[in-house]
């Protein structure tokens, strides 16, 4: 399994109710269903996708995320999981609002447009970053609303979402030193478990 | 008589067979049937586990001949011949496959054409209305018949997907998979208002003769072919009826203004024409009618989540991009309806431009969805063993 998988699925609880959107090949999905007993759904909109999930038994819905979640009811899910999605869908801030309606918690993911690489691109070449982490052309990128980890977390406190969990990565998914010690720098990917305000 | 070769993944030459129920059944509507028929067809093996059936609901025109030929001389095979063989989506190498004629039917099963029993001719427009539960309930007792305790998958498109909603439903300890393709929880106003356009083509003709045509020797052809003309045409999408006929001429002359006949007249004329020959009157009514009241939601308060919760099944939800008689939305009210119930559901949106016809046509996405979840589901048949 992907490693940011193994790390959200560590997140879980057993038999916890968890939406997955953008689930992909169900890889999390499947692996929630084998060890942990967990009744999940993963949203996806790529029929390759949606055929590999259910060649897997996954609970797979073929959904836009950009048409909303305003089918599905309020607190419906225990963890609604999103991972590397939140940059490519049309209205973030919708979305994350929508997550925390349905579920009661939710698990983000998505790559720091602040890492030092993006900025030596942007700051001294002058070109759009194609860094490792993010390797698309500014032209062919699904990547429609980059941030930073300090742009996301600001939105978090405007909206009074509440931090439960924050992890930060490097490229290859392992906690850094640098990457702990200043995120918004040295880390590539950050994890967000988030509650609603108390 | 030209010999056919069959093609290697078509079943060959199939002998439908008849079961009969000889004591009384009684239909929701309180009326009594001192008995019926049901013609039905068998492709593949039942396993000695008898745990492979799978049942095949047809829709509001189909019968039991779903996939082979009757005979090697027969022009066309059975209507869901695209989906049912060996190596096919329905995979008759790994499934039982049962397909009937719904009750009420006019392909042999107990209906308007069959003979009253008092023996007074037959049965006409005095045949009781016939509702999906009671279909569901006849087709459990021909699987009592068939020694099939649970069926590995309940499929249907259309009205027959409606059946497999109510399978799950009614008989949940017998349904290990329930697939509903371009279906729909209940008929929209728009939906039964087309039926009853349908309805009135059919009982304006005056051949109809208040649907007693059998004495008379007349059959109410027009009436019955402007239904399945209005049928035909919301069956299918603007884009999709554009490319296949566009405004190309059967004959005249456009510049003339003289004779003209398009393309799309004659095909519909020819559609009308060939139903009105296959199909009888009473039982297109029946049948509309049966559409027209399916509503599982009505017993539970109008909560469909409330009627699916008893469901133990697992269910396969597809519907199609330019289907508007059976629209994507209606599919998404069943999968909302299955998540909010806790049920485990799968649903696809297959991107097609040939309107609600779709889930008869060899798509190769949708082949590759339906035949995917049923081999998955065939691998973990032992699971579901009751």
């Amino acid at each position: 399994m992907r490693p940011d998988l193994s790390i959200i699925a560590d997140l879980i609880n057993p038999s916890a109710r968890v939406l997955d959107l953008g689930c992909g090949e169900g890889d999390l999905l499947s692996f929630l269903q084998k060890h942990k007993g967990v009744n999940g759904y993963g949203l996806d909109v790529d029929p390759a996708n949606i055929t590999t999930c259910i060649a897997k038994g996954v609970n797979v819905i073929e959904h836009d995320l950009d048409a909303g979640l305003q089918d599905f009811a309020d607190d419906a899910f225990d963890m609604v999981v999103m991972t590397e999605t939140l940059q490519s869908v049309r209205y973030p801030d919708v979305l994350l609002r929508e997550m925390l309606r349905i579920g009661k918690e939710c698990i983000v993911t998505f790559p720091n447009f602040a890492h030092w690489r993006c900025r030596l691109h942007l700051g001294l070449l002058g070109q759009m970053p194609v860094v490792q982490h993010l390797p698309n052309s500014w032209f062919d990128t699904p990547n429609i609303r980059l941030c930073t980890f300090d742009d996301f977390e600001r939105l978090c406190r405007e909206h009074r979402y509440r931090i439960i969990q924050r992890f930060v990565v490097g490229p290859d998914y392992h906690q850094h030193f640098l990457a702990n010690q200043m995120p918004n720098l040295f880390g590539t990917i950050a994890f967000y478990r988030l509650g609603r305000s108390l | 008589m030209k010999d056919r070769a069959f093609e290697g993944n078509d079943l060959g030459v199939i002998t439908p067979r008849t079961f009969c129920h000889e004591s009384a059944f009684l239909l929701r509507s309180g009326a009594n049937l001192p008995g019926f028929e049901l013609v039905y067809e068998t492709y593949g093996k039942l396993n000695s586990q008898h745990s492979n059936a799978v049942l095949i609901c047809h829709a509001l025109s189909g019968h039991h001949h779903a996939a082979g030929f009757h005979s090697k001389d027969d022009d066309k095979p059975g209507w869901w011949n695209n989906c049912i063989g060996p190596g096919k989506a329905i995979d008759t190498t790994r499934f039982f496959v049962v397909t009937l004629n719904n009750l009420g039917g006019c392909h042999g099963s107990t209906g308007p054409c069959s003979a009253r029993p008092e023996g007074m001719g037959n049965w006409g427009p005095d045949f009781p209305t016939v509702t999906v539960e009671d279909w569901v309930r006849s087709q459990a007792l021909l699987a009592d018949h068939l020694g099939i305790r649970q069926f590995a998958a309940v499929i249907g498109g259309s009205l027959g997907g409606m059946q497999a909603m109510q399978w799950s439903i009614d008989f949940p300890e017998r349904v290990c998979a329930a697939i509903m393709i371009a279906s729909a929880a209940k008929l929209t106003a728009q939906n039964i208002a087309f039926n009853e356009i349908a309805r009135h083509a059919i009982t304006s003709d005056p051949h109809f003769a208040a649907g007693r045509y059998r004495a008379t020797g007349e059959n109410p052809d027009v009436g019955l072919a402007l239904a399945r003309m209005i049928g035909h045409v919301t069956y299918l999408s603007a884009s999709g009826m554009g490319q296949r006929f566009g405004r190309q001429l059967k004959s005249g002359d456009l510049a003339l203004g003289q004779d003209v006949e398009f393309q799309v007249q004659s095909y519909l004329r020819y559609q009308g024409q060939t139903f009105s020959r296959q199909f009888d009157a009473n039982t297109y009514i029946l049948m509309t009618r049966a559409l027209d009241l399916f509503d599982p939601a009505a017993a539970y308060g109008d909560d469909l989540v409330e009627a699916l919760s008893g469901a133990k099944a697992k269910f396969l939800v597809i519907s199609f991009s330019s289907d508007w008689r059976f629209s994507t939305e209606r599919s998404g009210e069943i999968v909302h309806a299955l998540i909010r119930a806790k049920k485990n559901v799968v649903s696809s949106v297959i991107e097609s431009e040939h309107g609600h016809d779709s889930f008869l046509l060899p798509l190769p996405r949708y082949l590759a969805v339906l035949g995917t979840y049923l081999r998955q589901l065939y691998e973990t048949l032992d699971e579901h063993a009751p």
